[in-house]
């Protein structure tokens, strides 16, 4: 106990030193987050010297081995350094689909030699990565899936399309399902494998959403030469972490039901709005829905805190993930509708002045996929009804 | 703050707690009591018990007899009644009398009440609405000064165990306006003092409350229970804690209809097929176990936060009992539906839950009692 408290002082100063001023001030934009990569173009000196300093520290994912790069930390540090980060309002150092997805896969699952290739460039953000998941054909039927991976000795040759790959478009490799044997039973003969984006015969295009932007790509693969050492697992059964993958996809979009650190609650943008009458919002009605929201919101926060502690006790809580991705995405497309409602008609300003203040249809827009990404609502209630209450 | 989960004494209670009820209190004997039209409204043997399992010293210092456990400890019997239905003075006594005293008794009031409390000879009623929906703010009951005491003229309803308690704690006004939370004051009065009229009502959920009336009743300045005119603030922090009991007890109400209802989708056949294999129920299932979920985080955080004695206690008090009340309702309601004709019987269970569902919100604040505090708590 006198440790962590010890450990609390000493991250708290070097945070006070190392944190940017300008790194404590709420993101205005999404393109301000950090995702570093090959080809990033980071925004300020203070954006790329934030970076530098945690991944220095291997605090960009640190609850990883140090041998790997990362923190070495312990839960109950983690803790501490994320209840820090937040004190100070901290903008994240680095948003990462390797930190937060196929890290965790390589570290569980990977060989050695794996390991030492790719977790240290995720640590320090040198290697952005990407999902290759879903096809046109297999969307939440994602077993389904038919791009096809040839055997040919010391590697794979792949065929196929991959559809709504993440960013595909700026990231420098793809972790990514394929059908290494088309005669298994459908979820029995998949492999994940890992391959550089540069490798001639994936192209990629991006695909504009209702919200105007492209966060989504299509990706062709052709005839493209993936070494067989760069299989997570054991070859056909990738089906396992597959769906490992996708228990840590589903938290983090649920975790977009929480307000994140340094942006403005729900109620404050009301305040700003329309003001308050006597110490209460001055529209009565909206005060009930604002209100509505932020119990269901809190009480959200509240849930993912108590399952992470429940796991950390070593309490099985079976598949809360997928409670925690459906509920979350719910909370914040209803803030999402609530922010709209709130702004009025500034919120519909597509282009001009007011159009800075957050871009606020374009996002308002974007949370619709939700719940539709990693699995739409309706699978995530089919799983816990299944799973969890054996209803079938 | 602690970790969001039970440490080994709590389980412990938790466990004590689920195996005493549902051999010593279970739903048959709220029944028995309800046929009966039964005297008191709760088994005073079944007291006793709970006297020597510690449940009713469960909040109380040691050096009064009780295991000053807290209210984490106590929400997990709070919840294992709620799954059984059990009936007992827990709320009214184990909870308001001991926190009251605790927090504004003098050193006599304290002495000559809560170790009584504590061996299970004394029972306590708390007599604060005036209105049928709860605002503890709006006193109108007045206590005038007389000599060296006071008068106490006006009335009370909703008083959970308000006829069979033998001490009252009343609110009434000494200074101030209709609404004013300054002013208000809180005295001990013996139900059985003259001019005081206790009105047993039996409530939809079977059990009793009361409307007390007092009739230029005489208390000595010693009835009165903290400062004059500081009432309010007692009985703010006394309803949380309170609240907080009856939000766990409603997370074991819903949980445990909810529980029934899914146990029955998986046996009951339509069209040829267990009702639990249509698509159209499974949703509403996985979407009442995920609001569940929410009701179990925030009612341990409130309890939790009471504990630490946490800024936020109020805020999170009133987010649970909110929750827990917006989810009860959905809970109750969905298993009567899922059980179709079935759920309309007095025969089946579920009804009765719905019945002590909307008692325990109402009591002390409902969704929408609460969903306006906590915005006000909030700022906003």
């Amino acid at each position: 106990m006198t440790d962590l408290h010890a450990f609390r002082e000493e991250t708290r100063a070097w945070l006070e030193e190392n944190c940017p001023q300008s790194m404590r001030t709420p993101f205005t934009a999404e393109d301000e987050q950090c995702w570093g990569g090959r080809n990033f173009k980071f925004k300020s000196d203070d954006q790329r010297l934030w970076l530098e300093r945690m991944a220095e520290k291997g605090w960009t994912a640190p609850d990883w081995p140090q041998e790997y790069g990362g923190g070495g930390l312990s839960n109950a540090e983690c803790k501490v350094l994320r209840e820090e980060l937040a004190r100070i309002k901290a903008r994240p150092a680095l948003s990462s689909f390797g930190v937060w997805m196929i890290g965790p896969a390589i570290l569980k699952f990977g060989s050695e030699e794996l390991k030492r290739q790719h977790l240290p460039p995720i640590v320090r953000g040198e290697i952005r990565w990407c999902q290759g998941y879903s096809e046109p054909g297999a969307g939440s039927d994602l077993a389904g899936l038919q791009t096809k991976a040839v055997d040919e000795g010391d590697h794979f040759i792949v065929n196929g399309q991959k559809i709504w790959t993440s960013y595909a478009d700026k990231a420098d490799w793809m972790f990514c399902l394929v059908r290494t044997n088309p005669e298994a039973k459908k979820q029995l003969g998949i492999t994940l494998v890992l391959f550089d984006m540069a490798t001639p015969g994936v192209s990629t295009r991006p695909i504009k959403l209702i919200s105007g932007n492209s966060p989504f790509c299509e990706s062709f693969l052709d005839n493209v030469r993936v070494e067989k050492n760069q299989v997570v697992g054991e070859i056909n059964a990738g089906w396992t972490i597959a769906k490992y993958l996708l228990t840590h996809e589903r938290e983090m979009i649920g975790g977009m039901g929480k307000t994140a650190a340094g942006q403005k609650t729900l109620p404050q943008v009301a305040v700003d709005a329309i003001g308050l009458d006597n110490g209460k919002l001055a529209d009565g009605y909206l005060r009930s829905e604002v209100t509505r929201w932020e119990l269901d919101a809190r009480a959200f926060e509240l849930t993912s805190e108590r399952v992470l502690d429940e796991a950390k006790a070593g309490q099985g809580v079976g598949a809360a993930s997928a409670m925690l991705k459906y509920y979350g995405t719910e909370v914040n497309k209803r803030r999402q509708e609530l922010l709209v409602a709130l702004r009025g008609s500034d919120a519909l300003v597509w282009e001009g002045e007011a159009w800075k203040e957050g871009a606020l249809p374009r996002t308002w827009l974007r949370s619709k996929g939700n719940s539709i990404e990693g699995g739409t609502s309706e699978i995530q209630l089919n799983v816990i009804a299944r799973n969890i209450l054996g209803l079938q | 703050m602690a970790a969001l989960v039970l440490n080994e004494e709590q389980q412990m209670l938790k466990d004590a707690a689920k195996g005493f009820l549902s051999e010593s209190a279970p739903i048959s004997q709220l029944r028995q009591l309800r046929d009966n039209r039964d005297e008191a409204g709760f088994s005073r043997e079944l007291w006793q018990s709970m006297v020597e399992m510690g449940f009713v010293g469960t909040l109380m210092l040691e050096e009064f007899g009780g295991s000053a456990f807290g209210n984490v400890g106590m929400g997990q019997v709070f919840e294992q009644a709620g799954r059984n239905l059990s009936v007992a003075p827990l709320l009214s006594t184990a909870v308001i009398g001991v926190c009251a005293l605790q927090l504004a008794g003098s050193t006599e009031q304290k002495q000559a009440l809560l170790p009584a409390i504590a061996e299970g000879k004394l029972l306590t009623a708390l007599a604060v609405d005036e209105t049928p929906r709860h605002n503890p703010a709006r006193v109108t009951t007045t206590a005038a000064p007389q000599g060296a005491g006071f008068v106490l003229n006006g009335h009370k309803s909703f008083v959970i165990d308000g006829h069979v308690a033998d001490k009252l704690i009343v609110s009434a006004r000494t200074a101030g306006d209709k609404n004013d939370r300054a002013g208000i004051s809180l005295f001990l009065v013996d139900r059985q003092a003259a001019g005081v009229s206790v009105e047993r009502t039996f409530m939809v959920d079977s059990r009793n409350a009361a409307i007390v009336r007092f009739d230029n009743v005489q208390v000595d300045a010693s009835a009165l229970l903290g400062e004059q005119g500081q009432g309010f603030e007692v009985l703010d922090k006394v309803l949380d804690v309170a609240n907080a009991q009856l939000a766990a007890e409603l997370l074991g109400i819903a949980s445990q209809a909810f529980e029934v209802t899914v146990k029955y989708l998986q046996e009951r056949k339509q069209f040829g097929v267990v009702l639990g294999s249509f698509q159209g129920l499974q949703h509403r299932c996985a979407h009442l176990f995920s609001e569940l979920e929410l009701v179990k985080s925030v009612v341990l955080k409130a309890l939790a936060a009471l504990d630490e004695g946490a800024e936020e206690a109020s805020q999170l008090v009133s987010l649970a009992k909110a929750k827990s009340s917006e989810v009860a309702e959905l809970a109750t309601n969905e298993a009567v539906q899922m059980h179709g004709g079935m759920g309309m019987t007095d025969e089946f269970d579920v009804g009765l839950f719905m019945k002590r569902a909307r008692a325990a919100q109402l009591l002390f604040g409902d969704y929408r009692y609460h969903a306006d505090r906590f915005a006000s708590l909030r700022g906003y």
